[in-house]
C-alpha cells in the first residue's frame, strides 16, 4: 500500500481529488513567472540606467558657415576640435572628411607641405581626397553628408556617413556641387 | 617593606605575561589559547576569519619557492599595495577633465613623498607582469587540473580583471598618452560581436531595411565611455570603475580563490 498525500482541501463534488494541489502548483509557476519577469525588467531598467538621454558633445548636425569662404585646394581645419570635421573644397565641390582614422581611430594631422593626413599613432597616410595610401590603414577616411541651408550655409550630418569602399562617395549627399 | 617586595615580585614579566593572558581583554582576542598542538593550531585556522581561507597544512615540498615562485602571493601583496596606494591617491585626484591632469602633476611637485603615484603605476605594471607569471606556474606545474579547474576558471576572471584595472588605470592622468590609448583601446568595443554597432552581427540587428537597432550612441562602446568619444564621461566612468566597480569584484574573486585553494587541496602538489 502505498501512502497518499492528503489533499490541501476537501475537493469540491465532480472536482479531482488533488484539485487542490493543482491549484498550488499554479500559483506557484504563476509566482515564478512573475519573479523571473520582474527581476529581468530591474535588470534591463538598471542597464539602461548607463545610457544617458542627453549628451553634452557638439550635435551630429551643424552648419559650416559659407561655401564661399572655402578656398579650393585648402584643407580647413577650423570644425576639427569641435566636431571631429574637416572641410576640403576642390575645382568641382566641396566634400566633409571624418577627422577619425580609420585604422584604431585616432585623430591624423594635415600637413600642407607634403599635402596628406598623417596620424601620429601608428603612422596611416591619406591623399586629400580621403584615400589611405601608407600605413596601417585599411579603409579611406570617411565622409559625412553635406547639403546647403536655405540661408546658404553648409549644413554638416554626421549621422550619414559615406564610405569609399562601398561606393558611397557617388551617392548624392557625399559631394556637394559647387 | 615586605609589601613592596610582593609588589616588584608581582611585577615580574612571567607574572605579568600570565595576568595578561588571563585578562578579558585578551582572551576574546585569542580565544583557544596558545596552540601547543596540532589540534590547536587547527582550531586558530579555522576560528580566524582571515586565516580560515588558508589551507590548514601545508606540504613542505609545495612552498618550495622553485616550485611556487611565490608569484600568487606576490601578486596579492602588490593588490594590497595597490589598493593602500590608490586610497591615498583618492585624496588629491579629481577626476574632472579641468583638474585630473594638474593633480597627477601637483601628486609629483608639491604633495609630500612626490613617489606615491610611481609607487602604485610601477605597482601596477609589476602586478600585470606578476600575475601573467602565476598562470605560468600554475600552466607548467600542472596544478589546473582537477580538482582544481574551477579556480583555474575564477584566476582567468581575476586575469582580465587586473588588466582591466590596469585600462582603466592608464586613463587617470588624463595625458595625451592616456587619451589617445584609451582612444584606441576602446574602439575594440565598436566591433563588440552583437553589442558593438560595427562588430559582426551588428548588421543583423536591423529593423527592416537600413534602420540600425545598435548605433553609436546605443552599443558596447558607448556604454564604457558614457559618450562618443573619450571625454568628461569616460574620465568619471573610468575612475568609478577603477576605485570602486572593479577591485570590489576582485576582491571578491580573490577571497573565493584563496578559499578554493584550501578545498581543492592545498597550495600545489600532487594530491
Amino acid at each position: 500500500m502505498s501512502k497518499v498525500n492528503p489533499p490541501l482541501r476537501a475537493a469540491k463534488p465532480g472536482e479531482p481529488a488533488d484539485a487542490g494541489r493543482r491549484s498550488f502548483f499554479s500559483w506557484m509557476s504563476l509566482a515564478w513567472v512573475s519573479f523571473t519577469a520582474s527581476m529581468l525588467a530591474a535588470g534591463t531598467a538598471t542597464a539602461r540606467f548607463m545610457f544617458p538621454n542627453v549628451l553634452f558633445e557638439p550635435p551630429l548636425t551643424f552648419r559650416a558657415g559659407r561655401p564661399e569662404e572655402l578656398q579650393v585646394g585648402i584643407v580647413d581645419e577650423r570644425f576639427k576640435d569641435s566636431n571631429q570635421v574637416w572641410l576640403v573644397r576642390e575645382g568641382g565641390g566641396i566634400y566633409a572628411l571624418s577627422t577619425t582614422c580609420t585604422h584604431l581611430g585616432c585623430t591624423p594631422n594635415w600637413l600642407s607641405a607634403e599635402q596628406k593626413f598623417k596620424c601620429p599613432c601608428h603612422g596611416s597616410g591619406f591623399y586629400i581626397t580621403g584615400i589611405n595610401f601608407e600605413g596601417p590603414a585599411p579603409r579611406p577616411l570617411e565622409r559625412f553628408a553635406i547639403s546647403l541651408a536655405d540661408d546658404g550655409q553648409l549644413v554638416i550630418d554626421k549621422g550619414r556617413k559615406f564610405q569609399q569602399e562601398k561606393g558611397q562617395w557617388e551617392l548624392p549627399g557625399a559631394y556637394l556641387e559647387f | 617593606m615586605s609589601q613592596l617586595k610582593e609588589l616588584l615580585t608581582s611585577l615580574s614579566p612571567t607574572k605579568l605575561g600570565e595576568a595578561i593572558q588571563k585578562s578579558q581583554i585578551y582572551r576574546s582576542v585569542f580565544r583557544v589559547g596558545v596552540p601547543v598542538s596540532d589540534r590547536k593550531r587547527m582550531l586558530v585556522m579555522l576560528g580566524n576569519v582571515f586565516l580560515h581561507l588558508h589551507p590548514v597544512k601545508v606540504r613542505k615540498s609545495g612552498i618550495r619557492l622553485r616550485f611556487t615562485w611565490c608569484m600568487g602571493g606576490i601578486t596579492f601583496f602588490l593588490f594590497l599595495v595597490l589598493t593602500f596606494t590608490g586610497l591615498l591617491l583618492m585624496f588629491y585626484y579629481r577626476p574632472t577633465i579641468e583638474y585630473a591632469y594638474v593633480d597627477i602633476i601637483d601628486l609629483r611637485e608639491q604633495v609630500p613623498l612626490g613617489i606615491m603615484r610611481e609607487i602604485h603605476r610601477w605597482g601596477a605594471h609589476a602586478m600585470v607582469i606578476s600575475v601573467w607569471l602565476h598562470m605560468v606556474r600554475v600552466f607548467m606545474t600542472g596544478s589546473y587540473k582537477p580538482p582544481r579547474e574551477f579556480n583555474w576558471g575564477v584566476g582567468v576572471i581575476l586575469l582580465v580583471l587586473t588588466l582591466l584595472l590596469s585600462f582603466t588605470g592608464y586613463l587617470l592622468p588624463w595625458d595625451q598618452l592616456a587619451m589617445w590609448a584609451i582612444t584606441v583601446g576602446s574602439n575594440m568595443a565598436r566591433a563588440t560581436p552583437f553589442a558593438g554597432y560595427e562588430g559582426p552581427g551588428a548588421n543583423l540587428l536591423t529593423l527592416g531595411e537600413n534602420i540600425p537597432l545598435i548605433s553609436s550612441t546605443s552599443d558596447a562602446r558607448f556604454a564604457l565611455l558614457g559618450g562618443t568619444r573619450v571625454g568628461e564621461m569616460a574620465l568619471l566612468r573610468f575612475y568609478v570603475l577603477h576605485c570602486v566597480g572593479l577591485p570590489l569584484v576582485a576582491g571578491f574573486l580573490m577571497a573565493v580563490h584563496f578559499w578554493r585553494i584550501r578545498r581543492d587541496g592545498g597550495i600545489s602538489g600532487p594530491l
